[in-house]
């Protein structure tokens, strides 16, 4: 694990098993009440986490700001040792290495086949070709995928498609993976195929975090649940339940 | 950067032109419209300015002496007159050649009855100018020296060329500059909208890890590729337009043809073809380049 910056500014010690610390964290735009407002919230390595909440309750501002693609207003964001309020332009490629990210839209390479656009994740971070060549097959077995590797991506399914983007993410070994929807676009066959996988990549060491608003996904896997509205965490539970706030 | 990854950008530079072919073919075609009209352009002003230079190499200063002055003190003056700037060559003609001359071109004949050389002072220098606008200075100094009785000018052919000079100067730079601006504005608007459509493409890279040079090398060299090819284009047919020219002008318009002097195609394109290739590949350099990092900062 890289550890780039000093936490200065955090008060207590984070202990050696934490990957995610925010602290006091508020997030505002420039227009309306602040997104995220003074959250504090820790997770441990390896652990599996739903955050759950209503549409603007602060999930996927909480999950840019875990990517560094925003700047919290107030507070302090320590991931894997790198203090996103401080760290450098130039280190956020080497910071977000570290990560996985999957999105309700697949966000994948139209114009490329599977293989590539796995491959696409290795070259980024300029894995050796011998290296890729190994690392790509083995990744798409994981994901059920190793038959289709030449397929072009409109000729999948969406579960495919988002197994295609799940591989993208697995490729470089990520401490943690971070999953914006990833059920969202999918029907409740593929959604239980997806959270399987990540339970199973899970349960090989990394750690998980999973925005939905699936409520039988969340309530059936008896996992932590942080369930949030209105820019603040109300609840935060080991095996908790997606609560119903109507 | 290792060197499969630096094989790897430059082979999506290429691939890129064919995932986006009509992007690559709108760009291709903005930059070969704007530099065929600069080829076109650059061709005419270039022979213009020939012709403008060939009838300036015509221009000549005549400076005479005073009675008596040897043909050594004449020699020592022209050696003096050859190290200035102004001057490109200096012709001596001397008292015989200057009544041959004169014989010559008006007597004929009737020169039987002259038994001395009535021009005997008319020994001469022609200079001929590095530069017509020149001519004022020169004439300035040759007036100065002593052994000199007067310099012969024609003020209005000089000032003529000179001014044509400078207007063709203005003009053209002038016309450049425009089609230069027209350019930049048509082939970074496409380009824009070419990278645009690639917005999520930037965007996943950056949420990979990505660095800023891997992100941008790909789109640059393609946006260079871009530039190469739209500048090849414009340089092969703004070829043949000109030999074609050329031609039909020497057979159709002959009179006009002794005239003008055309430049040979090979002269033009000594200078168009690096003018037009570094136009191409900096547009395309800087078009791509700076577009892509308006979608950095992920």
């Amino acid at each position: 694990m890289e550890r780039g910056y000093r936490r200065k500014r955090i008060n207590r010690q984070i202990p050696e098993d934490e990957v995610i610390t925010l602290e006091n964290v508020t997030k505002s735009y420039s227009t309306g009440a602040p997104a995220l407002n003074g959250v504090t919230l820790h997770i441990k390595r390896g652990e599996f986490v739903f955050i759950v909440g209503d549409s603007g309750s602060g999930k996927s501002t909480l999950i840019k700001l875990l990517l560094r693609e925003l700047v919290p207003t107030d507070g302090e964001i320590t991931v894997l040792g790198y203090n996103l309020r401080r760290i450098k332009h130039s280190k956020i490629p080497k910071f977000r290495r570290n990560l996985g990210i999957v999105f309700q839209d697949f966000r994948l390479l139209k114009d490329r086949n599977v293989y590539e656009n796995v491959a696409f994740a290795q070259r980024i971070v300029q894995t050796p070709s011998r290296e890729i060549k190994r690392n790509v097959p083995s990744i798409l077995a994981t994901v059920n995928l190793a038959g289709k590797y030449k397929s072009k991506i409109n000729q999948l399914s969406g579960g495919e498609q988002q197994r295609v983007a799940l591989a993208r993410a697995l490729v470089n070994r990520p401490a943690i993976l971070l999953a914006d929807e990833p059920t969202g676009n999918l029907d409740p066959n593929n959604s239980w195929e997806i959270m399987k996988l990540m339970e199973q990549i899970n349960e090989n060491g990394t750690t998980v975090i999973v925005v939905t608003h699936n409520r039988e996904i969340v309530n059936a896997m008896k996992k932590r649940v942080i369930t949030m509205k209105k820019g603040v965490i109300i609840e935060d539970e080991e095996e908790g339940m997606y609560i119903d706030e109507d | 950067m290792r060197i499969n990854s630096f094989f790897y950008t430059i082979g999506q530079g290429f691939k890129n032109l064919g995932r986006n072919k009509w992007y690559t073919l709108a760009s291709i075609a903005t930059i070969s419209a704007c530099l065929f009209l600069f080829g076109l352009f650059y061709a005419i002003i270039t022979n213009f300015q020939h012709v403008v230079k060939t009838a300036e190499e015509g221009v000549s200063v005549t400076v005479f002496f005073n009675e008596g002055t040897t043909e050594d003190q004449i020699l020592a003056v022209k050696s003096d007159l050859e190290n200035r700037a102004e001057v490109r060559e200096i012709v001596y003609v001397s008292a015989e050649e200057a009544w041959e001359g004169f014989k010559e071109q008006y007597l004929g004949d009737y020169s039987d009855g002259f038994t001395e050389n009535p021009l005997a002072d008319s020994a001469n220098l022609q200079i001929y100018l590095s530069d017509v606008s020149l001519q004022p200075a020169l004439v300035t100094y040759a007036e100065s020296i002593s052994v000199v009785r007067s310099v012969n000018r024609s003020e209005v052919t000089a000032t003529t060329l000179s001014g044509v000079n400078k207007l063709i100067a203005y003009v053209s730079g002038g016309i450049i500059v425009i089609l230069l601006l027209v350019s930049i504005f048509l082939i970074s608007n496409t380009v824009t909208m070419g990278i645009s459509v690639r917005k999520d493409e930037i965007n996943i890279m950056k949420y990979i890890g990505a660095t800023d040079f891997f992100v941008r090398a790909p789109f640059v060299v393609e946006g260079i590729l871009i530039g190469i090819f739209g500048s090849i284009i414009p340089l092969v047919i703004v070829y043949f337009v000109y030999t074609k020219a050329i031609e039909y002008v020497a057979s159709k318009f002959t009179m006009l043809s002794s005239l003008l002097n055309f430049l040979p195609v090979e002269v033009v394109y000594n200078k168009l073809i690096p003018i037009s290739l570094a136009l191409g590949i900096g547009i395309g350099f800087f078009g791509s380049f700076t577009t892509v990092r308006k979608h950095l900062h992920v």
